[in-house]
């Protein structure tokens, strides 16, 4: 069980890229071709799980991780985690871009100024 | 409401209210006190509410200064005219209250903790030194005015504001003001539980 230090090491590797990209403003293009990328990258790893199911049991013991299935636990949880800040950030991309949208409409739709000298809100 | 903003289109002859989503009377009752009201049509929160108002207000090229306050009374016209009458005669851009500034204000023990706590964190993280952080009186020129773009909707947008005073350099200045903890101030006022959600939206941007 001494080479668990190396699941242990991409499991935290793997957060640690999370976060990092949490924090990095980004392009739109690149963050869309990642994200494709990665998802292909999840059916390729899909495909050879089932073709050869001992091949994961095979990776998991090299990495310190008992059986095939806890492997598979273990990516599941590391690719929701970055599924959900994905998602997170697109809600908030799109909120801001909504408040641009709603308050164009309010200002619109707003009288117009009778010009009484100074304005406040 | 009504009658707060009676009482300052006395002094300010151009008032704005912003109706963000609300459901009861309020439009109506600001329109009868006789201010504007810019509707928006979702509820998209305080910060975003300010923004709209700001720019519905710099349409008017004739507006010279802005104030910002909040249309539950618990801001006074008097400190409002006189932080107007500051950013007419000094140097400044922005002028915002402090309730910390003399004793007329009397917050609540964990309501002064929070936002002391609030203040540390903004001084530290943009530089820029106030007593007090989250004061919805505030009073600009144009060019404060057009400096600070609120993108913050919700509750940190008070912590944004002061931000981009740094950024943009803007003079500042704080002012003393009384803020009156009404029944119905209170009860609108932000619970404690914010402050979670404040830094969550600062952190995440």
């Amino acid at each position: 069980m001494d080479n668990q230090i190396i699941i242990k090491i991409a499991l935290i590797a793997a957060l640690a890229i999370f976060a990092v990209f949490l924090m990095l403003p980004g392009s739109g293009a690149r963050h869309l071709a990642l994200r494709r990328l990665s998802m292909i990258g999840l059916f390729a790893v899909a495909v050879v799980a089932v073709v050869f199911p001992q091949l994961i049991n095979e990776i998991a013991n090299a990495v310190g991780v008992g059986r095939g299935t806890d492997l598979l636990l273990y990516g599941l949880i590391v690719v929701f985690i970055g599924n959900s800040l994905a998602a997170s950030r697109r809600n908030r991309h799109m909120e801001r871009e909504l408040t641009q949208l709603a308050r164009a409409v309010a200002l619109a739709d707003a009288p117009g100024h009778t010009g009484r000298g100074s304005e406040r809100r | 409401m009504r009658d707060v903003i009676r009482q300052a289109v006395e002094v300010f002859p151009n008032i704005v209210c912003v109706d963000d989503g609300s459901t009861d009377n309020s439009v109506a009752e600001a329109i009868a006190g006789g201010a504007v009201v810019v509707r928006h049509p979702i509820n998209l929160g305080q910060g975003a509410a300010l923004q709209t108002g700001l720019e519905y207000a710099m349409r008017d090229p004739s507006a010279e200064f802005f104030v910002t306050f909040d249309s539950d009374g618990q801001h006074g016209l008097e400190d409002a005219f006189a932080m107007v009458e500051r950013l007419a005669h000094e140097p400044l851009d922005i002028i915002i209250g402090s309730r910390f500034l003399d004793g007329r204000t009397k917050p609540g023990k964990i309501k002064k903790i929070v936002l002391k706590l609030a203040v540390v964190f903004e001084n530290v993280s943009t530089g820029v030194r106030l007593t007090d952080a989250h004061n919805g009186l505030r009073a600009m020129n144009r060019a404060a005015a057009s400096a600070i773009q609120i993108e913050q909707n919700r509750m940190a947008h008070a912590s944004e504001i002061v931000a981009k005073i740094g950024q943009n350099k803007l003079r500042y200045a704080e002012h003393p003001v009384h803020i009156i903890y009404t029944d119905y101030s209170r009860a609108k006022g932000q619970s404690v539980w914010n402050l979670v959600n404040i830094l969550n939206d600062l952190i995440f941007k």
